[in-house]
């Protein structure tokens, strides 16, 4: 059930076409699983392996590299609350724990109606905005506990509309005319990538 | 991996204070190692690529802008290079390198099977912490998981050098075990419910530098320092060399010895956990006759009842005795040493007078193909540039480090592979070009590809193809690696296929053979008309008259005819050297019919075997751990077989065994010992003249019998014609695989659970298109007869052919084999039998 659907299955075959090597797709791939299930569960590496033709071990080891794969229930609202240095020194550990009492769940566990989880993640990327956390992936910027409740609040409410459920499929899809595609038109005239030579992984 | 030695001229470096010459070019730690100088490593392996994982292996190299820190295996030497491998900085770095790598580490060494020989254990006391800084929590893991039926996975005591890891996906191809998960999580692990099905998952317990991963047939059986060990020779076709590591006389382990020509340190499964079956229960320890009661030979009594040596022999000596030569056969010896052929040979030949001596069983190439062609070895093959044209089933089954040569050669080398398979194999993959034409057409696809003169398309092969393939023929050295590809061809297309190349310029062959020591029997003369040293019984009886005297004047029959005469009841006496024409020889029929009539059977075996069963009389041989000997493998390599432990009971080498029949009639065989067969042979035959059997041991590629030609190659005369399968048939395919109902896997408690179950193997083009169930029953037949087998899709077999691998539990395939036919086409009733 949880391969991807056949809506996604053609999705996934579009994807798969802008590569000159199927394995470059696994990413993407991962992506559109995790907005399929709001997780990426074992039959769709499975399935993934299939389509981009490695091993399923090869796609556990790319999926569990990265954090943002989750590969177990997740709430409908996930939440990252950054503690990298900057966030860190500016309170991250305070946000961490107001988290945990106000949703009254632990890191890593999912609220009772489903809502929501959190977990504590690195440095994202917006030290500026210290503390910062994301919510399914979408940045909230210097929050105060206050700020954190009320989030919650509205995400609980509805009255969010910014922020799509997980594992909501994207509204935009990558659409790349082939005029536009970067590099040579014919990928056969192409000298391959250093990586694939250093691999000889093209011969 | 192989480096690819573009500059082989010497340049000078310095290495902790001393001037050296080293290869240009070269890893830096490869370099210290060959002058004298150990570096410390984990993730290091020369066969492997470098990744630096480690950071055991750094050294303070000076290019002339000042000492900086580098990991000596990620960096190769150069002109002038100052090397210190010793300095008070690289002190401190192991020492920190070993804290780090400690941190996590249970430090269980007492209960660890690794302690002793460990990587990590040794270099702690050499270089390492005395004390642990660490008070915080380790990891924790589950300890030991299997990650197949062999292999236990112990993620504490792993130091995430990643060689198991790269030796799965890089030398066997089989990514199955990756790193999972990241930073402080990271582990070592397969997919959930997906385990390391490897056929070759022993290497890296073996290449496992800490006791991360362990194998089950060894868990908690020994401790290192008990172990006694020799080096020695699997009894393969391609002989790989091992190390045969024991403790009070019982084999507990198996170990790859890193062999430059053959093995590169790689075993299979198969024939590392094989050692399991020499020791069974099964192993037979006395000799059997048929009869009533202990030592009362009957030959009308039913059962194989134990017997003395003397029992048995007599039994021998009154067949044998006054026996017209003519009415005395052999079948077999490739599980013999080169001095036990060499002693069977005599006593067949030169004592007993029969020249119905085989050691095939009809499921080989020729002799004259196997000795006649100008023969490879694999490292010729295997060099930059190079065309290797393969005539041959999945190597991965059959030749597992033969099949691991080749890809390394394909992926690391540039040699470009043009695969003619009946169908997909694992080196497919890594082919510059990949054909698969249907059994019976290969003669006219090589034509086809060597002359250039491309038709259309051959049997769905299409003429691009074909032209492609005949490209990477030209300008360039060809090498044909070739065996019998499937049963359900005969031999005559693959003589054709090598007529053909043979016209092609300085094209040189390396045939396989199925069994063992094939490649030895024929140089000791086990095959009609042959003698040993590749001489002829017609040219070559005055070299060995006198010490062979009753040598027969006619050529002998092969296994065939042998079996043949048999079923006509012309033979009286059927010596069966560790050969099971039953469970092998294609047809099963005639070799039945030809046991039932034949007086006595007289088998000298390991086991018992279907045909060993039928004996009259079953003597117990000593087996490759058990015996002093020599192996010649494929190339012609002869490399040392090693005593390691006391055969069982009161098993014999099979040399002793020929000894002793001799004796008993009224001639000495002049052999008291394997070093008294190089002695006599050694003055006669001039292939072996020049190998000094004491200095074996030290050759570390053993010794190459290069001689070709003496036996020449017959080439094909007449073409054989393609014919189209017809829309209602398929053509059939019997392939083999790596674990079947051998003996070796079936007495091997680690291996039989690893055998399938017979299955016919189509398309899914084909499986659709005939509208079956996958797994249901399905009737096959060919000819008059017909088997009952489930069917399974199997992609790799191409469109309009069937996949059966022989001698698997269930339905036997050979049943549907046609005497005389170049093709088997086979017809499937896909109706549901409701017995199934
Ligand atoms: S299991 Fe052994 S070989 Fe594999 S990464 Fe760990 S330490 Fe290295
Ligand atoms: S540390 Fe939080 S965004 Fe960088
Ligand atoms: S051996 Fe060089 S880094 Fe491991």
């Amino acid at each position: 059930m949880s391969r991807l659907n056949e809506e996604n299955l053609r999705i996934a075959r579009q994807i798969l076409s802008r590569y000159p090597k199927k394995k470059s797709a696994l990413i993407p791939l991962l992506h559109l699983s995790q907005e399929q299930n709001g997780m990426v569960t074992n039959e769709a590496m499975e399935h993934i392996a299939e389509l981009v033709e490695v091993t399923p071990a090869e796609v556990l080891g790319t999926c569990s590299f990265y954090e943002m794969f989750k590969r177990h229930p997740v709430g409908e609202y996930q939440i990252n609350i950054c503690h990298g240095i900057s966030c860190h020194l500016l309170g991250a550990e305070d946000v961490l724990e107001h988290a945990e009492k106000s949703l009254g769940v632990k890191e890593g566990e999912i609220t009772q109606d489903g809502k929501f989880s959190f977990e504590g993640v690195e440095c994202i990327a917006a030290c500026t905005e210290a503390p910062c956390l994301q919510v399914n992936y979408r940045y909230v910027n210097r929050v105060s506990s206050d700020e954190f409740d009320q989030l919650v609040t509205d995400l609980k409410n509805g009255q969010n509309t910014q922020i799509p459920k997980h594992g909501t499929l994207a509204k935009t899809r990558q659409n790349i005319q082939s005029e536009k595609l970067a590099g040579p038109a014919e990928v056969e005239s192409a000298s391959p990538p250093v990586w694939l030579q250093r691999n000889k992984e093209d011969q | 991996m192989t480096e690819i030695q573009q500059d082989s001229d010497l340049i000078s470096v310095t290495i902790d204070g001393q001037e050296v010459k080293v290869k240009s070019g070269e890893v830096l730690i490869d370099a210290c190692e060959e002058a004298g100088v150990d570096i410390p490593r984990f993730c290091y392996h020369k066969r492997m690529s470098q990744v630096g994982m480690c950071r055991m292996c750094i050294v303070e190299v000076d290019t002339g802008r000042g000492p900086s820190l580098q990991p000596s295996c990620m960096m190769d030497v150069s002109e002038g290079m100052v090397i210190d491998t010793q300095s008070e900085e690289i002190k401190k770095i192991q020492d920190g390198v070993l804290e780090f790598l400690l941190i996590n580490h249970p430090l269980d060494c007492p209960v660890c099977d690794k302690g002793g020989e460990c990587p990590l254990q040794d270099q702690t006391m050499a270089y390492g912490p005395g004390e642990t800084r660490f008070v915080e929590e380790k990891r924790h893991f589950e300890k030991p998981i299997p990650i197949n039926d062999n292999v236990y996975l112990d993620r504490e005591r792993c130091i995430l050098c990643d060689r198991c890891t790269r030796f799965a996906d890089e030398v066997v191809g089989d990514p199955l075990i990756q790193f999972i998960d990241r930073g402080n999580s990271t582990q070592v692990n397969t997919f959930p419910e997906d385990p390391f099905a490897s056929y070759f998952s022993g290497n890296i317990v073996q290449l496992c530098p800490v006791g991360a991963l362990t194998a089950k047939p060894y868990r908690f059986k020994a401790r290192p320092w008990d172990l006694e060990e020799i080096e020695s020779t699997y009894p393969n076709p391609l002989g790989d060399r091992i190390v045969v590591q024991s403790s009070r006389d019982q084999v507990l382990r198996l170990q790859g010895l890193d062999s430059e020509a053959v093995n590169w340190g790689w075993l299979s499964d198969k024939d590392r956990f094989s050692f399991e079956a020499f020791q069974s229960e099964y192993r037979l320890d006395n000799p059997l006759v048929r009869g009533g009661g202990l030592n009362k030979a009957d030959k009308s009594g039913t059962g194989l009842v134990a017997s003395s040596w003397a029992g048995a022999m007599s039994i021998i000596t009154e067949s044998l005795n006054g026996a017209d030569p003519d009415r005395v056969a052999v079948i077999g010896g490739a599980r013999l040493t080169n001095e036990s052929q060499y002693a069977w040979a005599k006593l067949a030949k030169g004592i007993i007078g029969t020249d119905h001596v085989s050691a095939d069983l009809g499921d080989d190439l020729q002799p004259h193909v196997l000795l006649g062609l100008p023969r490879a070895t694999i490292s010729e093959a295997c060099q930059p540039n190079n065309t290797i044209v393969l005539l041959t089933p999945d190597l991965k089954e059959e030749y597992g480090t033969l099949f691991i040569r080749l890809r390394d050669a394909a992926k690391n080398l540039g040699v470009k592979i043009i695969e003619l398979s009946p169908m997909r194999t694992a080196l497919s993959a890594d082919a510059a070009v990949s054909l698969h034409p249907l059994p019976g057409e290969i003669g006219n696809v090589v034509q086809a590809i060597t002359t250039g003169d491309i038709p259309r398309e051959i049997g769905g092969i299409s003429g691009e193809d074909l032209s492609l393939a005949h490209s990477h023929l030209k300008d360039t050295n060809v090498f044909v690696i070739v065996s019998r590809s499937s049963m359900g061809q005969s031999e005559e297309p693959i003589i054709e296929a090598l007529t053909s190349l043979q016209e092609v310029d300085n094209c040189r062959f390396l045939p396989l053979v199925r069994r063992a020591n094939t490649m030895g029997a024929l140089d000791m003369g086990m095959a009609p008309g042959l003698l040993p040293g590749r001489n002829t019984l017609s040219s070559g009886s005055s070299v060995f008259s006198d010490i062979w005297p009753n040598l027969p004047t006619e050529s002998g029959a092969n296994t065939k005819q042998i079996l043949q005469k048999a079923a006509d009841g012309d033979i009286d006496t059927l010596f069966l050297l560790g050969a099971d024409p039953l469970t092998d020889f294609p047809d099963k029929a005639l070799a039945k019919a030809a046991l039932e009539r034949t007086n006595t059977i007289i088998s000298v075996d390991l086991f018992v075997t279907p045909s060993v069963y039928e004996s009259d009389v079953v003597l117990p041989a000593a087996s490759f751990l058990e015996a002093d000997g020599s192996h010649t493998n494929v190339e012609g390599r002869i490399t040392p077989i090693r005593q390691k432990i006391t055969p069982p009971g009161t098993a014999r080498p099979d040399w002793m065994i020929a000894a002793e029949i001799s004796h008993r009639l009224g001639h000495d065989l002049g052999v008291d010992t394997p070093e008294d067969i190089w002695e006599e042979l050694g003055s006669r035959s001039a292939v072996h003249g020049d190998l000094d059997y004491r200095k074996l041991d030290h050759l570390p590629d053993g010794h190459l019998i290069t001689a070709t030609g003496r036996i020449p190659f017959i080439p094909a005369e007449e073409r054989i014609e393609t014919r189209p399968v017809d829309s209602y048939a398929m053509r059939l395919i019997l392939g083999r695989r790596m674990f079947d109902q051998g003996t070796v896997t079936q007495m091997s408690p680690s291996l039989t659970q690893l055998a399938e179950k017979s299955e016919l193997r189509i398309n899914q083009y084909d499986f659709e298109r005939l509208g079956i169930i996958e797994g249901a029953q399905v009737e096959v037949s060919s000819g008059g007869a017909s088997i009952s087998i489930s069917v399974k899709v199997d992609n790799r077999v191409r469109r309009s052919s069937a996949l059966i691998y022989s001698n698997l539990e269930g339905a036997d395939p050979r049943e549907l084999l046609i005497e005389g036919a170049h093709s088997i086409d086979i017809r499937i009733d896909p109706t549901v039998k409701e017995s199934a």
